[in-house]
């Protein structure tokens, strides 16, 4: 029977088009690693095996200062997005719906849903103000804005964690005379706790990987990582570029695999 | 309404809870919007930012012209073109993503749940990847001395190298590449619920293959197909990066332009009147999305 399903399910060429998508998908990526370990200059033809561009790059000053900057930001940002987005969880979800929850859903969704240039335009006007009127010109409007935007993407794992809890624990723990503070500590955080490092997780490569936001709204020598890239890629093609896309890559990939297992898991 | 002092309470705490998160995104996304809506109403500073005087020259000059000489009105061609362009290449790549997208949705769906579950991660791994990176990696592949051109030349199929790098075709190639997950991902979600006996039903009619795919699975996948398309067009619409790196500085599109405002052109009111616009563009995208969707489930359950 199975068998015969999944015999209907086949539509022709369906097969052929869907690998040929995940070879393309890969592909450009793959080149892009591959070519990070070029002995040579070119990206496009192989003059032998090394490792190179990696201690370039890392004797980069621009490069270190660059890191060093974006893991300040995602760190800041990241842990204010989760925080403020496991509160607005807790108090929108378990009870029941009404016209002020999805007032928050839109609030909280609305990075989502406009185009970044123009979230970045809009911080870049504000910004500039309060950066003429106060003088302070650090690295904390980089960190409010990276909050905002991630914090939907800290929400949405920490809410279908709680949507999932069994409501009766809570319960429980009130009859056995828990005080409010008793109960979330030692009731609802630990059940929260996987959905919490999960958002965390996404929201820090969220914030890792942002461009344009970041290009409108940082200071002059305030580059990011990806910033720097794009600069990089303007002037000239090195392989140094590369050798930083590959571990930043590296860095994703890992991040990912723990959000799909802390995900998984329990389910 | 709800007098019941408990329920009332739970709602203060409700608040209470969301507030910090309402504040930042006041702060940090909602609010600067509307401090963007006003600057559109202002005159451009001579060395960027505005004059707080009231004017609607940039909204004027959002779609007209006025010649400095003799004051004749035309319209802005150039911001047309622009407008054309964008809309075309978001349009474009939105279709190209659907096309290769469903295959790929409905062939993950209907793998052994083990193979699922890894291809999924393979399409998700792509769309938590810095785009820049992404974007970077199709430069490099279809740059003049890059990896497509060299192997062509190589294999003696072509004597000289294509100029692909910094084309409209370049950034529409670009953008299926950067956004094709955004398609997969909704589609697979409704491809994966859908029942396939209703295929062994219509096989059973005499249903061909074809008018299985037009008058069963389509119709039923539908939600599928619009969240995938508006999820595609909207980022598409206002792209940045892609058109910078792939697009050069001939082939822009409205997010492009949008920055041009800020940086040489010192035009702040006319960048925000123009996000104004896009911003108006993609919310009329959602709004529709959100009538389909809605509309479209009615059916079904009904």
């Amino acid at each position: 029977m199975v068998d015969r399903t999944f015999a209907i399910a086949r539509l022709p060429g369906f097969a052929t088009i869907a690998v040929t998508v995940f070879v393309l998908l890969y592909l450009p990526i793959a080149m892009l690693v591959v070519f990070s370990f070029n002995a040579g200059d070119s990206v496009a033809i192989w003059e032998g095996f090394s490792f190179r561009w990696y201690p370039e790059a890392w004797s980069n000053e621009a490069v270190k200062a660059a890191t060093w900057r974006s893991l300040q930001i995602a760190t800041a940002a990241s842990i204010i997005a989760t925080t403020v987005a496991t509160m607005a969880a807790l108090g929108t979800t378990r009870r029941r719906q009404t016209k002020g929850q999805s007032f928050v859903y839109l609030m909280i969704n609305q990075p989502l849903m406009v185009p970044e240039i123009v979230t970045a335009v809009a911080l870049l006007i504000f910004f500039s103000t309060i950066k003429v009127a106060t003088g302070y010109q650090g690295l904390g409007y980089l960190i409010i804005a990276h909050a905002a935007f991630c914090t939907p993407f800290a929400y949405l794992p920490i809410r279908a964690r709680l949507e999932s809890m069994d409501l009766s624990l809570e319960t429980a723990s009130a009859d056995l005379y828990a005080s409010r503070w008793q109960t979330f500590r030692y009731i609802t955080l630990p059940l929260v706790m996987p959905g919490a490092i999960a958002g965390l997780m996404l929201a820090f490569v969220t914030s890792l990987d942002d461009v344009v936001i970041t290009l409108f709204v940082k200071s002059a020598g305030q580059d990011t990582l990806p910033t720097y890239m794009l600069a990089q890629i303007r002037r000239s093609v090195s392989a140094e570029v590369n050798a930083i896309s590959t571990l930043l890559l590296l860095l994703t990939v890992v991040l990912l695999t723990a959000f799909f297992l802390l995900t998984r898991k329990r389910t | 309404m709800t007098a019941d002092p408990k329920a009332r309470a739970e709602v203060r705490r409700g608040w209470l809870l969301s507030a910090p998160a309402l504040v930042l995104l006041a702060v940090g996304a909602t609010g600067p919007l509307l401090i963007m809506l006003v600057y559109s109403f202002l005159e451009p500073g001579q060395y960027g930012n505005v004059e707080w005087v009231l004017s609607f020259k940039a909204w004027f000059n959002v779609i007209m012209n006025r010649d400095i000489f003799d004051g004749t009105l035309t319209f802005a061609d150039a911001h047309l073109s622009i407008f054309w362009r964008s809309a075309k290449l978001a349009l474009l790549t939105t279709f190209f993503a659907f096309i290769t997208g469903f295959p790929t949705a409905w062939f993950i769906a209907t793998r052994s749940p083990g193979m699922r579950t890894a291809l999924l991660f393979l399409i998700t791994i792509p769309f938590w990847t810095n785009l820049l990176i992404r974007t970077f990696a199709i430069n490099q592949i279809i740059r003049n001395e890059g990896f497509l051109n060299t192997f062509l030349l190589w294999t003696g199929i072509i004597k000289e190298p294509i100029v692909m790098l910094y084309t409209d075709f370049a950034v529409f190639i670009g953008m299926t590449y950067v956004y094709l997950p955004l398609m997969v991902l909704p589609l697979f979600a409704t491809i994966d619920r859908f029942d396939m006996r209703l295929l062994q039903a219509g096989y059973d009619l005499y249903a061909s293959r074809w008018q299985l795919l037009r008058y069963v699975i389509v119709p039923v996948v539908k939600p599928g197909i619009i969240s995938g398309s508006i999820l595609v067009f909207i980022p598409a619409l206002g792209a940045y990066v892609t058109p910078r790196i792939l697009g050069g500085g001939r082939n822009m599109m409205i997010g492009n332009f949008i920055e041009l405002q800020f940086g040489q052109g010192r035009n702040w009111p006319l960048g925000a009147a123009l996000s104004v616009v896009l911003l108006v563009i993609v919310s009329v995208a959602l709004i529709v999305y959100t009538r389909f969707a809605t509309s479209g489930g009615n059916k079904h359950h009904g």
